[in-house]
């Protein structure tokens, strides 16, 4: 084995080592005067040291900047460090198998592994307890990597062999702890219900599980799979619902009919109409438990996994635009008060971002739109939701597998990785998650799904399959066994290709390996797709056949290790019945006067986490890869003003686009769960509208986190937010068309129980006819005209002028839904006519920073008056007309030749003259006694905006 | 009348070739998307073509660096294609990824006609991290680069980026690339004058943004022209006046006229 230790030459600016050390400035550690970065490759294989030194100059080293050295001896000093940190064996680095292929390409065929690690060599007289924090919190996750100590073994690097042993696992004679104990031991999360289901069954075939059924039917019947208490019997309120989501979310859709929706709730997205020629798919995962453990892979297989949703959606969709929502604890949140076992939220937060960025980026796909908020609650549990909309032909929408398809794997090969991911998601983190389930997180090879999707969308554009999905949770168990639901499947394992030897049949059928795709083939066409894949160097493994006898059947070489009944697998799981309660809390509210000044306030909400600027974020993203982007989530005379939404041109040659918003806000959900989901699904339409939209064909997703739904009061707010989803969206007439719910979001340390505060995420999606109509945020000239659309009322409660006064308080925003629906078309009518310059939907800080963020994303001033702010309330006080967070609202620039015009169309509206655009810098505000409450520079509440993350 | 053709070349993780197909197509070319293990196996050729074109993307992941094993590939499997396609006097694009590519196998900068030999390189930005961003590129007084004729002083092109960072082995070859006319773009401020982070994106050297090889056939370049070829596109579309047209257009019209006058 040689080892090619890779590093800059003198005088070469080290842009990562620079990184590291603001890295460990960041966690208050002084004395490290600076950090070299090496990178490590041990190649194994029939090389000379010539050989060594070819793949050095010729491949590894960046001549121009870099030198190398061949099996470099380790060098320490009192003031010289070096940490070497290490992928575990079973990890893949991605850049392991690049490197091979360019070995080979050097025309080294000898060439049989590569290892990559990463050296840094930190100088300064730092003690060891310093290094150890260093090399813990911020160089190595031990879920993943190791750091090597002295010499470099290679039995570090080899993973035992597997000899075959069938495995039966013995239920038929336990009692019901038994049960219990074999559930708990082999992290199956099944409940004893579901196991005196599953002994009863076997008791009826007269035999024990292979442990490869078991570990089956554990995945196919969890929480995560399975929706079990969306889909359970729920008493609430003294009434029975049979199936939340279908007396809720779902009954929507049902209700409204819409001719446009074209699959809803049953493929892995959901698909509207575009045009004459095309569908869109839509769909948004949340993926938290990877994330709290290992952010950076957590998030990049969270949005590979939804990515790999609309590859399997239908026939196939071209992926072509993602969102993110991320929720972390506060990033300036103090080491010492950290719970054990949970990673910083700074550091989560970095992860996150990058393995998002990462994976996004690498397939090519834009990441348009998101969010990012932050609460305490979120600190051992943060929530990370990936979406993506997939593009696909009309008359794709359906698939059926036929028996005597070919069962065809595309796409990387299984390992160890992700074993167990779908029960474990369905259970809460504790301390120990970070040990116990570190096998569950994944690494993501972007480039491998790239690769799937170039092969993919040719092999579909020649109709060569009949069915498609993709492997997510449960891994194979979870796509064949779903694929092959109505006819049956017979699986040979053993042609599964692997990373690595040592994996059992019940790994093989489980694991959780990323980017991969299961396909129903007709035998007569297998030739010929597996030539396309082969062309884009990707590999296509027949590994069984769909049968006709429903019933699940695994070989391993010939050894038979399941054999059990698709409508056990499906149908069998019991069906449970869960007590729902809730009761509204009563927080303190405010008992103080509005102050005189409100400058200050008003800065301290633009300043605040959740508000601030996220430009660290989105600039990270390629937003603007596929060349269809149209409205980006930077807007105004600088580029960096927030944009309500995003619209970007599906196909290049026509005017048509799509629009994609998202609502959320937890704080709300602390005083009533069902105005916050009315509030979220308000939020997402309205910055529809502010992009310029309309209502006319918009569908939303739903996505549901919270705590653990078995605790009644849990599961109450989680009714109540459901029944909210039917009653709004059905008043705004907008379809639901996907969703998914993730539950257990808990963190227990020390015997106390942390949830999360109950997320409800609704992210929308809109056809716009025109894209030419879209419209920023951002004010676009003075002596404009300013509007408020929307009535204010005193609504405060889970307010940010509540949060920077320490409160919650309880006057929560509610929704008049007809209002809002008929402010919302009247609004699209004006901007069609081309009456609006700029609008900006009222969210967090309300009336306040909505006009402050148009004004300093224009460059320009801005004049308003609060006494002409349509009201209802028992006080006008001038914090609560400023800051309240009522739902429905817009702050509007209208052309200042078209006033008359725009009064006319919102007559009747509670929409008013409350201000102007002005020349020059001032943000002025007039209070309604008439003496100015607000006096500020837009220079200086652009920098309020953007102070927190510009560090970083 | 005969087209230019355009082969985009592609492979594992390119991921901007459809746009650039699509701003070629809108000025005249054929073009077609072709996986070089097509060009490898021979079951296309690159002499079918008028234009070679490397979009952006992530080859290989850029793992090991940016471009480097598509780059080794090509140099090392289609040497004798490539030297033939460029002393036959046709061009050759090479946008961010694909710049990383020219660079990395050493068609760039090409000093004194030498090929395979690697002289600069784009590393890492100063940032160290992914940047998306819109720049404004000045381009260098009488540029011998056949893609820029007629195409503003002045252009405004984002970048999409983690390694754009323009450096060169040492000083002598920065004063010949300069002497030879061979800079083609830098980042600039609005008005054309010198600029410093963010205006130049990575901390490249002397602000280059792109160059070509001695001949002016060969443009490499880490801003994204096929990203600017309609109004809709700019950042500020919604707030000023602006052309139909976005900049970038002028840049693959140049190249298709030149091919369409010199090839065919």
């Amino acid at each position: 084995m040689w080892t090619v230790e890779v590093f800059n030459k003198d005088g070469v600016f080290d842009a990562a080592g620079e990184e590291i050390k603001k890295g460990i400035t960041d966690f208050g550690i002084t004395g490290a005067r600076g950090v070299d970065f090496y990178q490590i490759y041990r190649i194994s294989g029939r090389l000379s040291e010539s050989d060594a030194r070819l793949i050095s100059q010729e491949l590894l080293i960046d001549k121009v900047t870099q030198g190398y050295h061949i099996n470099p001896e380790r060098r320490e000093s009192r003031d010289l460090h070096v940490i070497e940190v290490a992928y575990n064996p079973g990890v893949m680095d991605p850049v392991d198998e690049s490197t091979m292929k360019g070995i080979r390409d050097l025309g080294l065929e000898g060439v049989e592994n590569v290892r990559t690690a990463k050296k840094y060599i930190i100088k300064g007289a730092l003690t060891p307890e310093k290094l150890n924090t260093i090399s813990e919190k911020l160089l190595c996750n031990k879920t993943i990597q190791h750091i090597v100590k002295g010499a470099f073994s290679e039995s570090q690097t080899e993973n035992p062999s597997y000899q075959f042993k069938h495995v039966t696992v013995k239920i038929l004679d336990k009692d019901e702890e038994g049960l219990i104990r074999i559930s708990d031991d082999g992290q199956l999360f099944l409940n004893l219900a579901e196991m005196l289901t599953i002994q009863n069954y076997f008791k009826k075939l007269g035999r024990d599980p292979v442990d490869v059924e078991l570990e089956a039917i554990a995945q196919t019947w969890s929480e995560h799979c399975k929706h079990k208490t969306f889909r359970g019997k729920v008493e609430y309120e003294g009434r029975l619902i049979d199936n939340l989501l279908k007396e809720t979310v779902m009954k929507v859709t049902d209700e409204l009919a819409r001719d446009w929706c074209v699959s809803v709730f049953k493929d892995n997205s959901g698909i509207i109409r575009f045009d004459k020629d095309y569908d869109v798919c839509f769909k948004v995962e949340s993926h938290n438990h990877p994330s709290a453990i290992e952010p950076y892979g957590g998030a990049g297989t969270g949005i590979g996994g939804v990515i790999r949703d609309s590859l399997g959606t239908g026939l196939g969709a071209k992926p072509i635009v993602n969102t993110d929502i991320f929720c972390f604890g506060p990033p300036d949140y103090s080491f010492d008060k950290l719970p054990k076992g949970t990673l910083h939220p700074k550091r989560v937060m970095k992860g996150v971002v990058a393995g998002v960025r990462d994976y996004g980026n690498r397939m090519g796909i834009p990441t348009s739109n998101g969010a990012v908020l932050f609460d305490e609650r979120y600190i051992g549990n943060p929530l990370v939701y990936c979406g993506n909309v997939g593009l696909i032909p009309k008359n794709m929408a359906t698939k059926k597998v036929n028996e005597g398809d070919l069962i065809l794997l595309v796409g990387g090969r299984t390992g160890r990785d992700g074993i167990h991911g779908a029960t474990f998601s369905s259970g809460e983190l504790h301390t120990e998650s970070e040990e116990i389930s570190g096998q569950a997180v994944q690494i993501g090879n972007p480039i491998t799904e790239k690769k799937v999707t170039d092969a993919l969308l040719k092999a579909r554009d020649k109709n060569l399959y009949s069915s498609i999905t993709d492997c997510g949770a449960g891994g194979l168990s979870g796509a064949v066994g779903e694929l092959g639901e109505e006819t049956g499947v017979e699986v040979h394992l053993e042609k599964v290709p692997l990373k690595y030897h040592g994996l059992s049949y019940s790994e093989i059928w489980i694991s959780e390996a990323q980017e991969r795709m299961v396909l129903a083939v007709p035998p007569e066409n297998i030739g010929e797709i597996q030539q396309i894949f082969a062309t884009e160097s990707v590999e296509a493994t027949v590994i069984g056949t769909f049968t006709t006898d429903k019933k699940l059947r695994l070989f391993y070489k010939g050894e038979k290790v399941a054999d059990i009944d698709m409508e056990f697998l499906h149908n069998g799981l019991p069906d449970v019945k869960r007590k729902a309660v809730w009761k509204r809390p009563k927080h303190k509210d405010m008992d103080f006067e509005s102050p005189s000044d409100l400058t200050p306030h008003l800065k301290k909400i633009l300043s605040s986490w959740n508000v601030c600027s996220k430009e660290w974020v989105i600039r990270q993203y390629d937003h603007e890869v596929q060349g269809g982007n149209v409205l980006k989530p930077l807007q105004g005379s600088a580029n960096d003003g927030p944009g309500d939404g995003c619209i970007f041109r599906p196909v290049l040659d026509s005017d048509r686009g799509i629009i994609l918003s998202c609502g959320i806000n937890p704080k709300y959900g602390l005083i009533d769960p069902y105005w916050m989901a009315a509030s979220a699904i308000d939020e997402a339409l309205r910055q529809i509208i502010s992009c310029g939209g309309d209502l006319s064909r918009v569908a939303i997703l739903d996505n549901f986190c919270w705590g653990n739904t078995d605790k009644p009061d849990r599961l109450g707010s989680l009714v109540r937010a459901a029944l909210a989803c039917y009653d709004i969206a059905k008043g705004f007439g907008v379809p639901f068309i996907s969703g998914k719910d993730s539950l257990n979001n808990e963190y227990n340390v020390g015997g106390e129980t942390i949830s999360i505060p109950p997320t409800l995420l609704i992210s929308a999606i809109s056809v716009m006819k025109d894209v030419n109509r879209a419209v920023s945020m951002d004010a676009k000239r003075s002596g404009d005209p300013v509007y408020i659309a929307g009535l204010t009322k005193d609504e405060l409660g889970g307010s940010h002028y509540m949060m920077i006064n320490g409160l919650i308080g309880n006057n929560v925003p509610e929704v008049d839904v007809d209002k809002a629906r008929s402010l919302m078309n009247r609004l699209s009518e004006a901007n069609e006519k081309g009456l609006v310059m700029a609008i900006h939907d009222c969210s967090e800080g309300g009336l306040a920073v909505a006009a402050a963020e148009m004004a300093f994303s224009g460059g320009l001033g801005m004049e308003i008056d609060l006494k002409a702010v349509p009201f209802k309330g028992s006080d006008s006080r001038d914090d609560v007309i400023l800051f309240s967070e009522s739902n429905s609202r817009f702050v509007v620039e209208v052309d200042a030749d078209k006033r008359s015009e725009f009064e006319a169309l919102l007559k009747g509206t509670d929409t008013a003259l409350i201000g102007r655009v002005t020349d020059g810098k001032d943000f002025k505000v007039k209070g309604g006694s008439g003496s100015t409450v607000i006096d500020a520079d837009i220079d200086e509440l652009k920098k309020a905006w953007q102070m927190p993350f510009s560090k970083w | 009348m005969r087209k230019v053709r355009v082969i985009i070349l592609r492979t594992a993780g390119t991921n901007c070739d459809n746009e650039m197909a699509f701003a070629f197509s809108k000025v005249g070319a054929d073009t077609e998307l072709v996986h070089v293990n097509e060009l490898i196996s021979k079951d296309k050729k690159l002499s079918s073509y008028h234009i070679l074109a490397i979009p952006g993307g992530f080859t290989y992941g850029d793992d090991i660096a940016s471009g480097k094993i598509l780059a080794n590939e090509i140099k090392y499997k289609l040497r004798d294609d490539v030297e033939r396609f460029i002393s036959d006097g046709k061009l050759m694009l090479g946008i961010c990824n694909g710049f990383q590519v020219q660079v990395k196998m050493g068609l760039l900068p090409g000093l004194g006609g030498e090929m395979w030999n690697m002289e600069v390189t784009l590393n890492l930005n100063d940032s160290a991290k992914f940047e998306d961003r819109w720049c404004y590129l000045r381009q260098s007084d009488e540029n011998i680069c056949v893609w820029t004729k007629g195409v503003p002083e002045l252009i405004y092109l984002p970048v999409a980026h983690a390694e754009g960072k323009f450096i060169t082995k040492d000083k002598s070859v920065l004063d010949e690339l300069k002497k030879n006319k061979q800079v083609v773009f830098r980042y600039s401020d609005s008005t054309g004058g010198k600029t410093s982070y963010p205006g130049n994106p990575n901390g490249s050297m002397d602000d280059i943004a792109g160059i070509s090889d001695s001949t002016g056939r060969i443009l490499g370049m880490m801003p994204h022209p096929e990203r600017f070829i309609r109004r809709t596109q700019h950042p500020r579309w919604t707030r000023e006046d602006l052309k139909e047209e976005g900049h970038g257009l002028d840049i693959f019209r140049n190249g298709v006229d030149f091919a369409k006058k010199s090839l065919l």
